[in-house]
């Protein structure tokens, strides 16, 4: 059960959650996403998502679950409009798309999944460990292309990360989620 | 035709009997439900046979709702009672008789008024046979519908809430279910129809040729009958599964499986 928490984010800004598990850091990404009911109030650009359809407001506001789930047979046909940046730059064979979804490997499908977010083109990106599967090249490729996300699109971002070493690479606002209270920890800490 | 006798029902009763033996002896665990269903059959038909004898003796269009309602409410209970994960509340049971309501109902005074056009219209001996026809094979339609629709969303949670994550509205995240839903409640229908004639010969016609009636006009019977069974349950089928699926979600369209509960 979370407690009354306040938390602000810049466009273009990052912000860096860590904390126990069972804290309910994926509970206030939840929320924030609108996924579960809640007694809170999330305003994007001043206008309260009350105020806005609530699938124009997830369009807007994108959560990165830590489990990707996918509907269609192969990678490929979850991207009508095309990937927003080469698969490749993620660490991804060329083919990737033409796979089939069941065979990926989790690693694999973590990245797709966010390429697939990405793709939607958020003001906000709500990451739940989204380097969790994978190896320190492939970590630092993703860390590199949300970063590249975050500046040119003036997006903002609030990761949940249990790495330390991460939060200080990331350079990110750190917060600690403990016993329902979000705490400061200063830049990178 | 053939009157049956009390001895002659002894006979029928008495295989039934034999074959609850032999399963005691295989061990099968089935005898004492066979028995006891067998039980219901004689006891439930004789019972209904003496109310249609009644409501055949007093034709009045309140009879005749009375018994239709109660019809509609057992089996509006039966199809709660199937599903693994039903909807908790009132909502349980006012989806599928709700739909039950909305699909006989409608097809079968349709069919008496504009196809029979009996006088009076609600007469008992065309009113009480059709709704039962219609509502038996909706309630089953409904229900393995429903219960389709609340398995498959329960199972397909995370595949419906990342495409709400994506921005799907509420509609488009369940289509998969919804869909899966409607065919699985019509197949049953659709193979009836199918196979009518060449592997089955449905009861009512085969009834009606029993009690004396011409081959050919049990056949045209026969054919409205599937054709009314089809119309309802594929009416009823949608609308449970519609009214269903938006239940699913909230009014931020958000996926509330908390709206379910397993039946014990």
């Amino acid at each position: 059960m979370l407690g009354p928490l306040s938390l602000g984010v810049d466009a273009g800004e990052c912000v860096c959650i860590s904390g126990p598990s069972g804290a309910g850091k994926s509970q206030l990404l939840r929320a924030i996403a609108d996924l579960d009911p809640h007694d809170g109030e999330v305003l994007l650009g001043g206008q309260p998502a009350s105020s806005i359809k609530p699938y124009r407001w997830r369009a807007r506001v994108g959560l990165l679950p830590p489990e990707s789930h996918w509907w269609l047979p192969t990678a490929g046909g979850h991207f009508p409009g095309g990937t927003p940046v080469a698969p490749a730059e993620l660490g991804l064979p060329e083919d990737i798309m033409d796979q089939p979804v069941e065979r990926l490997s989790s690693g694999e499908k973590q990245r797709l999944a966010l390429l697939r977010l990405l793709a939607n083109r958020p003001q906000v990106l709500l990451l739940d460990e989204p380097t969790a599967n994978l190896d320190p090249a492939n970590t630092e490729r993703a860390e590199r292309v949300i970063n590249r996300f975050r500046e040119s699109g003036s997006a903002a971002v609030i990761w949940i990360s249990h790495d330390p070493a991460q939060v200080a690479r990331l350079g990110c606002r750190a917060l600690r989620l403990a016993d329902g209270r979000l705490q400061e920890q200063g830049v990178g800490a | 035709m053939i009157l049956l006798s009390h001895a002659d029902l002894s006979i029928a009763a008495a295989m039934v009997i034999m074959l609850a033996l032999l399963s005691l002896r295989l061990q099968a665990g089935i005898s004492r439900q066979l028995l006891v269903a067998a039980l219901r059959t004689a006891v439930q038909l004789t019972l209904i046979g003496l109310v249609l004898k009644t409501l055949f003796a007093n034709v009045h269009l309140g009879w005749i709702s009375l018994m239709a309602l109660f019809m509609l409410l057992v089996a509006g209970r039966e199809v709660m009672a199937r599903q693994e994960r039903r909807f908790s509340g009132w909502w349980g049971y006012s989806i599928g008789t709700v739909s039950m309501f909305l699909s006989s109902f409608t097809v079968t005074v349709f069919a008496l008024v504009v196809i029979l056009g009996d006088s009076p219209w609600y007469a008992p001996q065309y009113a009480i046979p059709l709704l039962g026809m219609l509502l038996g094979n909706t309630m089953s339609g409904i229900a393995i519908a429903l219960d389709r629709l609340t398995q498959s969303a329960w199972q397909q949670r995370g595949v419906i809430e990342a495409r709400l994550i994506l921005g799907a509205r509420s509609g488009d995240a369940i289509a998969d279910p919804r869909r899966q839903a409607i065919r699985s409640g019509l197949i049953p229908i659709i193979n009836a129809m199918a196979a009518a004639g060449v592997v089955s010969l449905p009861g009512m016609m085969t009834g009606q040729i029993l009690a004396g009636a011409p081959p050919v006009e049990a056949v045209k019977y026969q054919i409205l009958i599937m054709f009314l069974i089809a119309a309802g349950t594929g009416l009823g089928t949608m609308s449970a599964v519609i009214i269903g699926s938006r239940r699913l979600f909230d009014d931020r369209q958000r996926l509330c499986l908390d709206r379910l509960r397993e039946n014990q």
